[in-house]
């Protein structure tokens, strides 16, 4: 079958069990001296085109001057049922608040 | 996809920013032209309307893919340029309708098929995703020299449109390009497409480049589509020539759009585009 007789802009649909792009997560630096913000994911085949990728979907607005994307796979995350013991312990320890120790006399500029 | 809530929550953190920032748009060479303090003569306007109407029905065409691609990321790219093209449409549309009267909605939806000035390249049908990279591929490496010449222009709203628009075509070039490297370098299938895809698409390379009086009248105002050709040969052909593809057998089409002679494509895509404006004239939203 030649391609150009295909109906205009149908794309084949994809065959069953088919490899799918990669997922990506996507940073977004909004100005200089911040920090890169999670702003979302993606699918992409490549590093390279995950970044245009994100430009397309996460800059649209002028969000950002600077693009990270990682591998999904490659992010490590803590276990949503180990939420006790993983943060739930800080609680109650106010010592690890500044606020919790009194000035000294005379200490400036605090 | 849409993790606009994520991105609103925190009015602190740096993906939140959201500014339209400042650039030429076509209300304002409207207003311009209305303040009489930028109006184009007539060749000047006829050239405009030109460049006009090749974005426009690109536009029209890439328009066509929104929900069809191959993937969502790839809808979106390729809306983003489409959108992109639909611009600069409307500014050089704008612009050139200024010297007759007419807005650019009136230009876009109340002329007849012979009244476009489109290259038959920009009507062709989309065809499945590696022709319209090729089809892609072609208008990027002609309008990123075209209007990065053209914002020399001494004419200084053509300038001012080309140099906001060529930021623009230099990702649809890049985008275009990475797309006809991996389809080419990817399985046997992606490359048999690849190259039948610019075997459809190749032969309106020559219409492109063609000088005609008009290119002679409007002299330093406009780009001399011939002094363009030798960087296109340039460009793609590095591409061309990493993703080891030859597109040198490909016999050139006889063109006509700049006469308002078009393919049997033109009125179908007139069609669709115009019929909401025709039958309810006026109608905005």
């Amino acid at each position: 079958m030649n391609e150009a007789r295909l109906p205009e802009g149908t794309a084949p649909a994809p065959a069953e069990g088919a490899p799918r792009w990669p997922l990506w997560e996507v940073f977004v630096r909004s100005s200089r001296g911040l920090s890169h913000v999670h702003a979302g994911s993606l699918h992409a085949p490549d590093a390279s085109m995950a970044l245009r990728n994100a430009r397309d979907l996460y800059t649209r607005r002028n969000e950002g001057v600077s693009i990270w994307v990682v591998p999904s796979d490659a992010i490590a995350a803590s276990d949503p049922d180990s939420k006790g013991s993983f943060f739930e312990s800080p609680q109650g320890k106010d010592y690890r608040h500044a606020t919790y120790y009194t000035k000294s006399e005379g200490v400036k500029h605090l | 996809m849409d993790h606009s809530s994520s991105l609103g929550g925190d009015a602190s953190a740096s993906a939140t920013r959201i500014t339209p920032g400042f650039a030429l748009r076509p209300e304002d060479i409207a207003l311009a032209a209305e303040q009489g303090t930028a109006t184009p003569g007539g060749d000047v306007a006829d050239y405009a309307l030109r460049l006009g109407d090749d974005a426009l029905i690109l536009a029209q065409r890439l328009g066509h893919w929104i929900s069809r691609a191959p993937e969502l990321e790839e809808d979106v790219a390729l809306g983003n340029i489409a959108l992109d093209q639909l611009g600069h449409a409307r500014s050089f549309l704008t612009y050139a309708g200024s010297a007759w009267g007419k807005s650019e909605d009136e230009l876009a939806y109340f002329r007849h098929e012979p009244e476009f000035r489109s290259a038959h390249l920009f009507e062709q049908p989309n065809g499945d995703f590696a022709a319209t990279i090729a089809r892609q591929f072609i208008a990027a490496n002609y309008q990123f020299p075209l209007y990065r010449e053209l914002s020399k222009s001494t004419d200084p709203m053509l300038a001012a449109i080309a140099a906001k628009a060529v930021k623009e075509v230099d990702y649809h070039l890049d985008h275009s390009t990475q797309w006809v490297l991996r389809l080419a370098g990817g399985t046997e299938e992606s490359r048999r497409r690849m190259e039948a895809g610019l075997a459809l698409m190749w032969p309106f390379v020559g219409e492109l480049f063609e000088d005609d009086p008009l290119i002679a009248k409007v002299g330093d105002a406009g780009v001399v589509p011939s002094s363009l050709k030798e960087e296109f040969d340039r460009s793609t052909g590095a591409v061309l020539a990493e993703a080891e593809l030859d597109v040198s057998g490909h016999p050139m089409a006889t063109g006509g759009g700049r006469l308002g002679r078009h393919s049997e494509y033109l009125g179908f895509i007139l069609a669709e585009m115009q019929v909401l404006a025709r039958e309810f004239p006026g109608a905005g939203w």
